[in-house]
């Protein structure tokens, strides 16, 4: 283990140390602040541009009117399209993290059942799943069952691919030795299999709550009345640019948010269950 | 004393995709009880599919393998198995490792948990039943597999290189701190291990088997003065007498090792 170098009660640090230290904190800091500054720097030149009519605000918007719209939540509705998309997305990424877990359980259980499932499952892979947006549509119904299943279609199998193959190379010395105590089948996986595949678990998560936001834009593009896809869709068709804009703006907020709270889950549970740094 | 294990003809061949191995043939012998007796081979030759033929992991080919006089059929309850790797989950704290096997076969009773709560004081762990396995030293964890391994009071146990994970000098310290365990607890080990003189430190008898397919090529009885007021010596007791060398070099040419030179 290496030494915590910021914790009170410890012998003072050598020069070197402080210097190393110091010089590492300016670094942060210099790649924070060139952060900030090219993201200011492009706001503001798009708004000096679309201001001075080198490029047409109508087409391209301009930050200005996008902060109008965003502070005008309330009467465009944007609030209840955010709350849409939210809840689709998150009823879809539970249901194929559930769904995705259960099918690699059966097919970690059944080493019959997983061989021939593999070419299906190569091939479900490769498809891309929009292709199958209005079989869905008519299957499931246009509407939000659509939408979700869509998300679903899109991070289900990979969630099952990710798991089985975790599954499927967990340590075999841990389970000859789960063996030796003439464990069961289920009890290899409740207290070996699954708790080694934790780290596992949170990978795919991390894929899958970006592949089901994909799959509930794709879907609202095509059946919606509403989500911030039903809203780009719109404001496209009624060449309101600050519309799709601010709409864009808040998925690619949305998007970072749910990834960070993968994240934070993550730390959460594997600092609870494990002691192994993350 | 009376015999606890017995082999008679063991024979086991794998059916692997590219052909058939033989692993094991007409493997004889027996354990009395309390005796620990280290198996010695060539890499490769069986040891490994041996001990899990005896655990009933694998099933024999030809041939029975007798515990206690009945034929094991399926894994065990009365065996113990110790791997080359402590294999302790890194999620659970010591205790909840230890407690494992228990806990798989349904037998977390209070009289078995306290028992495995004196084993970890006993044997030094009981400060550290809280924390969790990165930890602790690379010795202390495979005394916490140990334990685990006697949690379930098995009569037989079977270690598979069970130090070799460890550098030589824990290595020494633990096959002492085992010995006098297994002795102190009266089981009867079958150890395995490719370190000539950690075998001869720490077995009554030594079966030296050939190359693969494994035969019984040998059987050497180790004799060493006992300390005193006991019936056996430590490891490193063993290490410290002429016998111990005069052993090494039988058994090294029993195995008769080739090292090919180019
Ligand atoms: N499940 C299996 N299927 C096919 N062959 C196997 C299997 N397990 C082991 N073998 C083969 O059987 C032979 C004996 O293996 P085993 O692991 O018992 O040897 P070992 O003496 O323990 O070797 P080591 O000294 O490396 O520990 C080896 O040639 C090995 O490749
Ligand atoms: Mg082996």
């Amino acid at each position: 283990m290496w030494k915590r170098d910021n914790k009170a009660g410890q012998e003072p640090l050598s020069p070197e140390r402080v210097a190393y230290l110091q010089a590492r904190n300016r670094r942060r800091w210099a790649i924070r602040l060139c952060r900030i500054f090219i993201l200011i720097s492009l706001i503001a030149l798009w708004e000096i541009l679309a201001r001075i009519g080198v490029i047409d605000s109508f087409i391209m918007s301009q930050p200005s009117r996008i902060l109008k719209t965003l502070t005008n939540l309330k009467n465009n509705g944007l609030l209840k399209h955010l709350g849409v998309t939210c809840f689709e997305t998150l009823t879809g990424f539970s249901l194929g993290v559930i769904l995705g877990n259960l099918v690699a359980l059966i097919l970690w259980w059944s080493d019959f059942l997983s061989k021939v499932a593999e070419p299906y499952l190569v091939v479900l892979n490769a498809l891309p799943k929009v292709a199958l947006g209005p079989v869905i549509i008519i299957w499931a119904g246009a509407g939000m069952q659509a939408i979700i299943v869509m998300a679903l279609a899109i991070s289900l199998i990979v969630t099952v691919l990710e798991m089985l193959s975790g599954f499927l190379s967990t340590d075999p010395e841990l389970i000859k030795m789960a063996r030796t105590f003439r464990a069961t089948r289920y009890q290899t996986f409740t207290k070996i299999i699954f708790p080694s595949n934790l780290h596992t678990l949170f990978n795919s998560l991390k894929i899958n709550i970006g592949l089901s936001l994909v799959g509930v834009i794709a879907g609202e593009f095509l059946v919606s009345k509403a989500g911030l896809g039903y809203l780009i869709v719109y404001g496209g068709q009624v060449f309101q640019m600050d519309l799709v804009m601010t709409s864009v703006l808040i998925l690619a907020v949305v998007a970072a948010l749910l990834y960070w709270g993968v994240t934070k889950l993550e730390r959460l549970v594997l600092n609870a269950v494990s002691h192994t740094k993350v | 004393m009376r015999e606890l294990l017995k082999l008679q003809d063991v024979s086991l061949t794998y059916q692997a995709e590219n052909g058939e191995v033989h692993a094991l043939d007409s493997i004889s012998f027996t354990a009395q009880e309390g005796e620990m007796i280290g198996i010695v081979g060539p890499s490769g030759c069986g040891k490994s599919t041996l001990l899990s033929v005896i655990a009933g992991l694998e099933p024999a080919t030809r041939g029975t393998v007798l515990l206690g006089g009945e034929p094991v059929n399926g894994v065990s309850e009365k065996i113990g198995y110790m791997l080359q790797k402590d294999n302790l989950l890194n999620w659970r704290t010591i205790r909840s490792n230890v407690l494992l096997g228990l806990e798989i076969r349904k037998m977390l009773t209070k009289e078995n948990v306290e028992y495995v709560e004196n084993l970890l004081e006993t044997y030094g762990l009981a400060e550290f039943a809280d924390k969790y396995p990165p930890q602790l030293s690379g010795g202390m964890r495979q005394r916490a597999a140990l334990i685990r391994t006697l949690a379930t009071k098995p009569d037989l146990l079977l270690l598979d290189e069970a130090f070799s994970a460890l550098d030589y000098q824990t290595r020494l310290t633990v096959t002492d701190d085992v010995l006098s365990i297994l002795r102190r607890e009266k089981k009867t080990a079958l150890i395995v291990t490719h370190d000539i003189p950690e075998s001869i430190s720490m077995s009554d008898r030594i079966i030296v088997l050939s190359d693969r397919p494994a035969r019984v090529k040998s059987i050497h009885k180790m004799e060493f003065p006992p300390r005193p007021g006991q019936s056996y010596a430590l490891p490193l007791e063993r290490r410290n007498t002429p016998a111990f060398g005069q052993y090494f070099n039988l058994i090294w040419k029993e195995l008769d090792v080739h090292v090919e030179t180019r």
